[in-house]
């Protein structure tokens, strides 16, 4: 029974997978949410409230918008990193650190060199790409070359990177410090160096007319079209590349990968300079586009956060900028929340716990809303590995 | 410069500081040996640390603080537990929802119920100065001078060691861990030993997260854990899985945070301390690790390898002793890193895999 | 017979998972003091049956007598308890554990009290039980010694002690001679018969049909789960039986022409190889193949022939020795250069090695060739032709899946093995084909089909290494037969007229001078 399926029907089964797909993270994302209401309810504030809050500072008018767009930049950035490492089956918990490296270097780059505007620039975040990648590397390397396990190695490279940046921006002589402020910061960099804010006006191809758009002028930048260039280019790399399906391989079954020639070694270190790297972007973009000087404080979190982005995404590009819209909205909509109704904004932390266990643990879900589809087991390398009772000869 | 009660109170610091990473790592060791993968440590104790706050100030008491503490790392572990076990989840991934969640619910609440009403904690357990062996002297100050929990860590380390090596809750905790399916087969209900021993692990995070309230700090502060759970994590593995391995790695990062925390003082020559220090470590941690090495008949690459630790630090101590460094002030932020570096290095310094629970982050499910 | 003579009865079993009718309303009983054999190909229900016999399994129905008495068995503790002991085919010793201690695990006997988890345990008391145990049955094994440090043959007497200690009456041993050399297996049969003496009864696991000529006092033979059969060995034959365990004739033989060796297409000289633990297992191999030949290696599992392979696929590095293939020294190669010199290799563990199991079977079919035209470009893969040659060689090599986007974990473990064969052998510029237990674990129509394809590939001029446990299959395939033993090649002899017994002898280190061994 030799069977080669039409075009169509494959069409209708990947429509079907999708769908699946889209539904359990949408149920997680809604349980998360009532859990959370819970959590408002305990404390003496409306969730009812409380999420208005969140909405309208998300989406309420064009200025939300436009802010919700700009705090989804980074967590596209740091998910896109953790999809390409957990798809290469490296649990890099140093994307936070990362991030950091791509900032700090970018600034210096930005405002220690003097260079033509555009070319200071592209250095600066091709620096930052570089700096992460590297420091992306090194726990990558290690694992290659002894073994030693990354979750462990990369998250203890963040605490050391955290403390190095402390002490580069001290203004107790810190290297790198602002010698006009007595803060911890860099200064500032050079405007050649700025991520330009959009000019809707100006864009006017014969096949785009955007200025319809013109009013939106200024309140976004670059970073988050740059962002989603690289969504497509993660998309390309993993599934249209030689090196994407290597990684994929090494990810899955590193012993499948060493009989097919693949050579794991360096796909591991490769996997995690370019998680390293895609993060260390996202750092340079934050700083280069809004606040051009770096100080410690700004930007925490997306690391770990985007853990919960990149499962929720389902660890595909697309997945990944719909739940990074989602976390950015949050983000966006915490500071009214919290003006409204006195809900601290921490509570977002909790729905991005929330959400990434529910996605995680999607038997509960399936449980919940009683699905019957049964999940496709060991699909990526962050499923579970499960051994079942009978499973011998 | 360096007189000796500077190194007592040093080694004595050093104790104290190894408390709570030995007791992370016990909690790695039962929930490991069992065969669940335990990252959530880190969450777990911040957790415990919070609850341990609130309840000792409402209680008034100190001791019920860190019941209350023990019960919910008990109770956080226990979550990891069912996400790993009844709902499948990767156990690498449910670690970080414990950590994440522990950081967004610790924080949420330190908002609402701390920072609004301004309470205070209500100070730390009093030192235990065990009569007669406190007189010894050197050991007596560096040993038996110290509060309840740094006690209890010991005593915790041997139970824990006569549990996993001598009875038989031990003997199928660890069958459970290595070859569920073996165990299945002589009846040995395998996913209830595993429920078993991880929520045991959590209550003993619970006291390490406890001890940074009740003993150390009095008071909470968000995100106080550091990473200490962390670092247990990687003390358990460079202590094999074993709990007197673990409590040796942890006075070893003990004594590297203590000297972090002595150096920031000012009071001495850093580099010259830090030098000599370093070395005196080196050379104790290469010794024992070369004695042990030859009473278990290990390979030989080990014993050279503690043996050149060894001697590298004799000279490093003979150098800083002998020698007088320009004074030079180390950033402290550097200080702080020694931790966290050591922590590679002992990973990259293991055998690969060495000594790992076979059926580790593998789900068992019967059909 | 009289109901008490009974050791078992089992009554109209029937036991389905999801998509499957594992066993289906059977009926089997095992007297007192007997040898029963349960003849059956893989996936026939053997094993379900005896999970179910040792509470592993809840039956859907049916009702099981022990002694007389009917009985629910909700685990294996109720089995054990009711004096059911199993070997299984994959032993369940924990190998970083002492024997001791894997002997006592769940049955420590310490106090009966509440506390009893807690109290110490008594070693030495279980190592007095082992030794008299050991001594009372014939099976010498030492009750301090690590599992992970016994040869397979100890292990399995550990387990039956296993058994033995937790008061086993009846015993189930599930396919035990499929990892010991005919004389192993001899001796396993020696233990068998002074068992049953004793009055144990013994169920016996397999799919060979000599062994269960040889021991067994009554045979029954179950296909696709339901029973189809059952005879007393002195009134059947070998052929009788095969045919009703796979439900038509089969052809015991593989139908081949003469072989035409051409050129030396691989030459190993003095190979040296080390295992994981940097034990040197591989000691000095050399042998050569040609073009058009079958080089069989037989050879009890575990005595370098997986270390071998992986040396001569790039996988391991050698510690010493040449290889040459085609004229080229590969002895350090990459196992990417290999395979595009014109390598194929089928390796022994197709989950670990053979196929990346979420991806689909198109991209499966291309994992040793991904990186190269037509399957992709510049930096570029292309789908269109991964698809094309998927659906080509799904169809040229009968692999039964719904779709080419199937993950390969979904396909029987025929079609996965089929999915491997078809890549391996599809390869453009294959010269040498490394073929490591083919067909371990498949159905009959997989095997023969598999068979064929090998054969094939060496009319064509392909040079053949085949790698298996399975005597039978060697000396079915083969044209010449080397056999390996303790990490050396100790004969290599033409396939025509080798002669069964000798090589048995052989692959048990007999005729090898007393210096080699020292490893056993």
């Amino acid at each position: 029974m030799t069977t080669s399926v039409s075009p169509l029907s494959r069409l209708g089964h990947n429509l079907r997978q999708t769908l699946g797909n889209i539904l359990i993270p949408i149920l997680a994302i809604l349980t998360s949410l009532v859990v959370v209401a819970g959590v408002i309810a305990l404390s003496g504030a409306n969730p009812l409230e409380g999420f208005m809050g969140l909405w309208d500072g998300a989406f309420g008018d064009g200025d939300a918008v436009a802010n919700t767009i700009i705090k989804t930049t980074p967590y596209i950035f740091a998910g896109l990193a953790l999809t390409i490492a957990f798809r290469g089956g490296m649990f890099n918990i140093g994307v936070e650190g990362q991030f950091f490296v791509g900032s700090i270097i970018a600034t210096l780059i930005g405002y220690a060199l003097r260079l033509p505007p555009v070319i200071h620039l592209i250095v600066a975040i091709l620096g930052g790409a570089i700096g992460g990648g590297l420091w992306g590397a090194i726990p990558g390397w290690l694992k290659a070359r002894t073994g030693a396990n990354e979750v462990i190695t990369t998250i203890m490279t963040n605490y050391i990177i955290l403390r190095i940046i402390n002490w580069l921006i001290s203004p107790n002589g810190g290297p790198m410090r602002n010698p006009a402020r007595p803060l911890p910061q860099t200064p500032e960099v050079y405007p050649t160096a700025y991520l330009p804010w959009i000019d809707f006006s100006k864009i006017n191809f014969p096949w785009v007319n955007l200025s319809w758009l013109a009013s939106a002028t200024g309140s976004l930048h670059w970073g988050s079209i740059l962002a989603l260039i690289m969504a497509v280019i993660v998309f390309v790399l993993l599934w249209r590349t030689i090196l994407g399906f290597e990684i994929r391989t090494v990810g899955i079954s590193p012993t499948a990968a060493r009989y097919a020639g693949v050579n794991v070694e360096r796909t591991m270190v490769t996997t995690m300079a370019l998680s390293g790297a895609m993060a260390g972007i996202g750092g340079a973009v934050q700083v280069l586009a809004l606040t051009h000087y770096f100080s410690t404080g700004f930007n925490v979190g997306y690391g770990f956060d985007s853990i919960a982005v990149a499962m929720l995404g389902g660890l595909h590009p697309a997945g990944v900028v719909l739940a990074a819209v989602l976390f950015g909205a949050m983000d966006a909509g915490a500071t009214i929340m919290q003006m409204r109704t006195g809900v601290p904004i921490d509570i977002v932390t909790i729905i991005q716990g929330l959400v990434l266990m529910f996605v995680a643990a999607d038997l509960i879900v399936r449980q919940i809303y009683r699905i019957r589809v049964k999940p496709a087991d060991g699909t990526t390398p962050v499923s579970a590995t499960v051994q079942t009772a009978g499973e011998s000869g | 410069m360096m007189d000796e009660k500077f190194f007592i109170g040093l080694l004595a610091l050093a104790f104290v500081k190894a408390t709570p990473i030995t007791l992370g790592a016990l909690t790695g060791i039962y929930s490991e040996r069992s065969g669940i993968i335990n990252i959530g440590i880190e969450g777990t104790m911040l957790v415990a640390a919070f609850t341990s706050f609130i309840v000792s100030v409402v209680s008034q008491n100190l001791w019920v603080g860190l019941l209350g503490g023990m019960l919910a790392g008990g109770l956080v572990s226990l979550l990891l537990a069912v996400l790993s076990i009844r709902y499948k989840v990767n156990q690498i991934i449910a670690g970080m929802v414990i950590n994440l969640l522990a950081i967004g619910v610790t924080n949420y609440a330190t908002r609402v119920y701390i920072d609004t009403s301004g309470i205070a904690g209500i100070g730390v357990l009093p030192k235990w100065r065990i009569p007669l062996l406190m007189d010894i002297p050197i050991l007596g100050p560096i040993l038996f001078q110290h509060q309840p929990l740094v006690y209890f860590m010991f005593g915790l380390v041997v139970l824990t060691h006569y549990v996993m090596f001598y009875t038989p809750w031990g003997l199928r905790t660890r069958a459970v861990g290595e070859h569920p399916r073996a165990a299945d087969t002589v009846g040995i209900p395998v996913n209830p030993m595993r429920y078993a021993s991880t929520v045991i692990g959590g209550l003993i995070a619970g006291m390490a997260g406890s001890f940074l309230v009740v003993e150390a700090v009095g008071s909470f502060q968000k995100m106080m854990t550091t990473g200490r759970g962390f670092i247990a994590l990687a003390v358990m593995i460079f202590g094999r899985w074993n709990p007197f391995g673990a409590l040796v790695a942890a006075l070893l990062f003990g004594f590297a945070e203590a000297l972090g925390v002595r150096l920031q003082l000012g009071d001495i020559n850093n580099i010259q301390a830090l030098v000599y220090l370093t070395g005196l470590g080196m050379l104790l941690g290469g010794t024992i690790q070369m004695i042990t090495d030859f009473v278990k008949k290990k390979e030989t690459r080990s014993k050279i390898i503690a043996g050149m630790v060894a001697i590298t630090g004799l000279i490093a101590a003979i150098l800083g002793q002998t020698l007088t460094f320009p004074p030079t002030v180390i950033p402290f932020q550097f200080l702080g890193i020694l931790p966290y570096v050591l922590t590679i290095l002992v990973l990259t310094g293991m055998v690969r895999g060495a000594a790992a629970p076979a059926a580790e982050g593998v789900v068992y499910e019967k059909q | 017979m009289a109901e008490q003579q009974l050791a078992l009865r089992v009554e109209d079993v029937t036991k389905r998972f999801p998509g499957v009718l594992a066993n289906n309303d059977i009926n089997f009983d095992l007297e007192k003091g007997e040898i029963h054999a349960l003849l059956g190909e893989n996936g026939a229900g053997k094993t379900t049956l005896m999970n179910i016999i040792y509470g592993l399994y809840k039956p859907d129905d049916g009702k099981i007598t022990i002694n007389g008495e009917e009985v629910v068995l909700h685990d294996p503790n109720d089995a054990i308890r009711r004096g059911i002991g199993m070997v299984h085919q994959h032993f369940m010793l924990v190998p970083v554990m002492t024997v001791t201690e894997n002997v006592m695990l769940g049955n420590e006997k310490t106090t009966t009290n509440f506390l009893h988890m807690l109290a110490p345990l008594d070693r030495k008391r279980i190592a007095r039980e082992i030794t008299q145990l050991a001594d009372q049955h014939n099976l010498k094994v030492d009750p301090s010694a690590y599992v992970r440090d016994l040869p397979v043959g100890t292990q399995q007497r550990v387990e039956i002690i296993k058994a033995l200690h937790r008061g086993a009456e009846i015993l189930i041993l599930d396919e035990p001679t499929a990892v010991l050399t005919p004389q192993e297996a001899d001796e396993l049969f020696d233990i068998m018969r002074s068992l049953t003496q004793k009055g144990k009864s013994i169920i016996f696991i397999t799919h060979k049909l000599k062994e269960v000529l040889a021991i067994a006092d009554r045979i029954t033979v179950l296909r696709g789960g339901q029973v189809v059969g059952s005879a007393i060995p002195s009134e059947t034959s070998e052929h009788e039986l095969a045919s009703m365990m796979v439900g038509r004739d089969v052809l015991l033989e593989v139908e081949k022409s003469e072989a035409m060796p051409g050129d030396v297409v691989l030459d190993v000289t003095d190979l040296i190889a080390e295992d994981d633990l940097g034990h040197q297992v591989v000691r000095g191999v050399s042998f050569e193949v040609r073009a058009g030949e079958i080089l069989g290696v037989a050879g009890v599992q575990g005595n370098g022939q997986r270390e071998m392979v992986e040396a001569l696929t790039g996988l391991r590095r050698a510690v010493g020795g040449h290889i040459t293939l085609l004229g080229e020294n590969i002895t350090r190669s990459q196992p990417r250069h290999i395979t595009d010199i014109g390598s194929a290799h089928v390796p022994e563990d197709r989950h670990k090695h053979g196929l990346v199991l979420p991806f689909t079977v198109a991209d499966n079919l291309v994992l040793n060739a991904y990186h190269v035209e037509p399957f992709s470009k510049q930096f570029f893969v292309n789908r269109a032709a991964i698809d094309a040659n998927a659906d080509r060689l799904v169809q040229e090599f009968d692999v039964r899946t719904p779709s080419i986007e199937t993950p390969a974990s979904s396909l029987s473990g025929g079609n996965q093995q089929k999915t491997i064969v078809a890549r391996e052998l599809s390869h453009a510029t294959v010269k040498l084909l490394i073929v490591n237990q083919p067909t371990r674990g498949l159905d009959v129509g997989s095997i023969e089909f598999i068979h064929k394809r090998i054969v094939q590939a060496r009319d064509n001029g392909v040079a053949v290494l085949l790698i298996s446990a399975e005597l039978d299959e060697i000396m079915g395939l083969a044209d010449r037969i080397a056999v390996m033993y303790s990490g050396r090649i100790v004969a290599t002899v033409p396939a025509e007229g080798a002669d069964r017994n000798r090589l048995g002898l052989l692959m048990a280190g007999a005729e090898v001078s007393s210096e080699i061994n020292t490893l056993m």
